[in-house]
């Protein structure tokens, strides 16, 4: 069997019995990386020097016989947007073409702590705006199942390099739906953990009060062992919590009896794709035949999502993104002879067209006299989403819904017509406004052999619940296992 | 027509924290090289996060409780937005919509009497960084030491009328949070903007208002509130301009002010809550211990000084500065009189400063160093101008007082303590000599004397070593 066909826990336990090293791991990675990437544009970069040190650190690690994470020696992918030290993180932006950060992410210096190897920058949409990684500046990425998809988005580069056997596990982000809907568009397992389990810090943030690190890998065990490095409060970030419950990969009983599945009718209806529809509805007869009881919710609430998220974030990521001014770091523009010039040139050659519109669109809302009616309003309707949340969760564990009404659209379709883009992220914002865990797990195919996710969310702090639920599911069905034919029919052989 | 001025303030004070606001970067912006003093938290690196400094917090409710204000139990971080190059983020870290004091007064008197000025809020904010312009390479530099070093800002209602109200609150706000170690209102580190307007006296109505942005000096306070005053009352009564509500800048040179024509005063700062910092609750338990460890105002000193039996102007010299009120209370609680100790830290420290050139502010010393030079003095071991001597060399060598006497030959003879163990020892030493002296042999003193002054060297004080002999032998 192929390095690169393991799970991350099936690479750990290998290198932990010296079947493997971490340096081994490593170039796999980096050999698919080098044979395969121009077929998908997965990454944005692959440093390979900073990547060998930190294979070395970890199999010294490994040869003292500390006790590691079971994933001590994995190599891991980071999405563009998380400080890595000393390495591009661009944002996959002009802007930041060539930053490097000074620092290492409090998650990134946790797996480097328990002996993984961050290994590339994966390839996104520019600072994390778009549900296509089609924004980016280095160019579209291309989904493994059908080179004329879109991978999704943000973490587009992360969910096609794990599908496409080019990367074993990745970090990526999630602000609407990010790590969630490219994993679904790409048939690889993707979790975005409660907001606050895992620090912001280091993480080139786009909407603050929206964005978490999220994994996406394999199957769900990976998720949850990747979960267990980089969880936990940091005094670095004030909005990180230590939630009561740890240990999520050896919480993973795949014992779902008794389980209460909410079935939100607003989730399987108009605007639902029908193939998808029949697949997570297929899906939801696993979980009852598997021991879980279905339980019928309405979420009236939810319609209110997609606007207030729209309206949250992008005036969030305008002040995020207003230190991006070409006079510290980052891109500046040649021709200007005022300091207003200065600013002005910078941001309009250095941001692209999306980011744009949201910046704009962000200024607007906050501005004298919008303030009430729109950043006001959509606090107080996002309260209304939490409480609402937090009284569905009376009746039942966890929720059930497609990832995305529809599967991965071709490319340039979305561009075209952005409302559409942004009202398909209806299923995965509903989690970031509320805080809560969400889950996505391949649960099937369309008949153009693309593939759709099952999401499962779950309350404030219910990680475990959430990923145990996934991973039973995974217990009894294989669509987690498939592969892109693709991914070798392009490449050749490795 | 008799006018009144009408004067409101808003003050920003520079905090005296070990650390910036929102990142572990040593406060102080005022030394260090350019740059220097500057983390990726403070100059806005991508990814980087503020993480609040308790210590402003409680510094800034001390400040509210002295100004008589209400302390918000709930009280949020803002950003306020704008394009300037000394600011790293391009927003500011403010508090807009929920500041932690409210509603507060604060009573100044001067030759006219006492009036009270009402105090609308005191907010916590970030300072921004500097530029300096190079005109020789006409380039622009920014110096980020300064960026994220606290600052609470106090504003005032507009109840002044007359710039002596305005510096004698600017000399009390001073006095006040020197004293209660809230800022050590050093040189630029309090900055004040001041609105101005004029009307009838006994009007309600306010006339036209404008401001005067950011005056450090207090001279300069005053001189830009007479001249502005004056502008205004020639605008109106004599028709010599129009006035507009507007910004103006204070020129010290040319002694005027001048409209700062530019587009931020339309700015539009787009406040809304900063979602990386949670709103700040404060709750009974808290604000009572800052209340409890609030250090005592120079009204409670000037009441525990007197009770110690202090005179009007030594209380008067202790409580200009708050480090002396710690020396002094530092050095009576190593068990030192009063009296005496205020004689050693105004008198004493006070004349060596002088004579160096120096001013009491400036006195260093450790109330451990101040406490044994006044024992060896009160204990006979030296004498006070050897005292005195010691004390030099103490504040300008760094000199330990004991080392230093041995070192000098200073009091080793009359140490009382060392001879009665010389005394002590020799009369163990020597039990036939002592048994013959009680027993009536008064001869036998002698030689016990002379066995003291021999293990002391001959450097004995013979009179110290005789009383001590008495003293001893009498237990005997």
């Amino acid at each position: 069997m192929e390095i690169l066909d393991l799970t991350a826990v099936e690479l750990g336990e290998r290198i932990r019995r010296r079947e493997l090293s971490a340096p081994e791991a490593l170039e796999a990675v980096y050999g698919a990386f080098r044979a395969r990437d121009r077929n998908w544009n997965a990454y944005t970069a692959f440093e390979i020097d900073p990547a060998r040190t930190a294979a070395q650190h970890a199999q010294t690690l490994l040869d003292s016989g500390e006790t590691l994470s079971p994933l001590a020696g994995v190599p891991v992918g980071i999405k563009d947007n998380i400080s890595v030290r000393a390495c591009l993180t661009t944002c996959a932006s002009r802007i930041l073409r060539d930053y490097r950060a000074p620092f290492d992410a409090t998650a990134v210096r946790k797996l480097k702590d328990a002996g993984l190897v961050p290994a590339g920058t994966l390839n996104m949409d520019e600072f994390a705006m778009g549900s296509t990684s089609e924004t980016s500046c280095y160019g579209a990425v291309r989904n493994p199942w059908n080179r004329g998809h879109v991978p999704g988005g943000s973490s587009g580069g992360a969910a096609a390099a794990v599908a496409a056997r080019e990367c074993v596990c990745a970090l990526g982000s999630d602000t609407g739906g990010s790590v969630r809907q490219p994993a679904s568009y790409c048939g690889v397992t993707g979790f975005k953990p409660s907001y606050g389990r895992v620090s912001r810090y280091g993480l080139i943030a786009y909407g603050s009060s929206l964005d978490q690190i999220g994994t996406l890998a394999r199957d769900v065990r990976d998720c949850a062992a990747l979960l267990d490095v980089i969880a936990g409060a940091d005094a670095m970030d004030a909005t990180s919590v230590t939630f009561p419950d740890a240990g999520f990969l050896g919480a993973l009983s795949g014992d779902i009896h008794g389980l209460r599945v909410g079935v939100p009718e607003e989730c399987f209806g108009d605007g639902v794709e029908t193939d998808v529809g029949e697949r997570v509805e297929a899906a939801l007869d696993e979980l009852q035949r598997a021991g879980a009881e279905l339980v019928p919710l309405r979420l009236p609430f939810i319609r209110y999502a997609v606007p207030v998220y729209y309206i949250l974030a992008t005036a969030e990521a305008s002040s995020n993104l207003s230190r991006f001014d070409g006079v510290k770091y980052g891109y500046r523009a040649e021709h200007y002879t005022t300091m207003e010039e200065l600013y002005t040139r910078s941001r309009s050659e250095g941001f692209g067209k999306e980011v744009q519109k949201r910046i704009l669109l962000g200024t607007f809302v906050l501005s004298s006299g919008y303030y009430d009616a729109y950043y006001n309003k959509a606090l107080k309707l996002r309260q209304t989403l939490v409480d609402g949340f937090a009284e569905a969760f009376g009746r039942c564990d966890v929720i059930a819904s497609p990832v995305s009404p529809t599967t991965a659209p071709a490319l340039g379709a979305s561009l075209s017509d952005p409302l559409k883009m942004y009202l398909s992220d209806v299923f995965t914002v509903p989690a970031n406004l509320a805080g809560l865990p969400g889950l996505s797990v391949p649960c099937g195919f369309d008949r153009q052999g693309l593939p759709v996710g099952l999401q499962l969310l779950g309350a404030a702090g219910a990680d475990s619940t959430v990923l145990n639920a996934g991973h039973a599911y995974q217990l009894v069905t294989d669509w987690h296992k498939r592969r892109p034919q693709h991914s070798e029919e392009v490449s050749g052989n490795v | 027509m008799k006018y009144e001025a009408v004067i409101g303030l808003e003050t920003h004070v520079e905090l005296a924290t070990k650390s910036k606001i929102f990142c572990a970067c040593g406060g102080h912006s005022t030394k260090g090289e350019p740059n220097t003093r500057v983390c990726p938290a403070c100059a806005g690196m991508p990814g980087m996060l503020p993480v609040t400094n308790k210590r402003v917090v409680e510094l800034a409710m001390r400040a509210g409780i002295l100004l008589n204000c209400d302390i918000s139990r709930y009280t949020t971080f803002d950003k306020k937005s704008y394009y300037y190059p000394d600011l790293p983020c391009s927003y500011q870290i403010t508090q807009w919509f929920h500041p932690i004091c409210r509603n507060g007064s604060v009573e100044v008197t001067t030759k006219d009497g006492t009036r009270t000025i009402g105090i609308k809020q005191i907010h916590m904010e970030e300072d921004a960084g500097k530029l300096v312009h190079d005109d020789w390479t006409e380039t622009t530099l920014v110096d980020f030491n300064r960026t994220s070093v606290p600052l609470i800002e106090i504003v005032s209602k507009p109840d002044f009328r007359t710039a002596d109200e305005v510096m004698a609150y600017l000399e009390k706000l001073k006095t006040m949070f020197r004293f209660a170690n809230i800022s050590e209102c050093e040189e630029g580190a309090m900055r004040c903007d001041v609105n101005i307007s004029i009307r009838p006296e006994g009007s309600e109505e306010l006339g036209v208002r404008t401001e005067i942005k950011n005056m450090s000096s207090l001279s300069s306070i005053r001189r830009a509130i007479q001249y502005e005053t004056a502008r205004h009352l020639d605008a109106v009564e004599r028709g010599t301009e129009t006035l507009v509500q507007e910004t103006r800048r204070w020129d010290d040179v040319k002694g005027r002010t001048f409209s700062m024509r530019n587009k931020e005063t339309a700015a539009d700062y787009r406040y809304f809550p900063d979602p990386n910092l949670m709103p700040i609750l404060i709750g009974d338990d808290w604000l009572q211990r800052v209340r409890d460890t609030m250090p005592a105002s120079v009204e409670e000193k000037t009441a525990e000084y007197q009770s110690k039996g202090l005179s009007e102007k030594e209380i008067a010299s202790l409580t200009s500065e708050r480090a002396l009120c710690d020396l002094f209370d530092a050095v009576t609680a190593l068990g030192r009189d009063p009296k005496d100790t205020a004689s050693w830290i105004l008198t004493e420290c006070g004349g060596i400063l002088r004579k160096h050139g120096q001013v009491m502010s400036e006195l260093q010393i450790t109330p451990e160093r101040l406490s044994r030079i006044m024992e060896k003095v009160s204990g006979n071991e030296i004498n006070r101008a050897a005292g005195r001597k010691v004390l030099e060399a103490v504040l300008y060598e760094d000199a330990d007082p004991d080392a230093y006497c041995e070192a000098h030959n200073l009091g080793a003879q009359g140490d009382a303590d060392a001879v009665r163990q010389v005394v002590l020892k020799v009369l163990d030493a020597t039990p036939n000599a002592v048994k013959d002296y009680l027993g009536g042999k008064k001869k036998a003193f002698q030689a016990l004397f002379g066995g003291c002054m021999k293990e002391l060297k001959g450097n004995g004080d013979p009179q110290v070593i005789r009383a001590l002999l008495e003293e001893e032998l009498s237990k005997r």
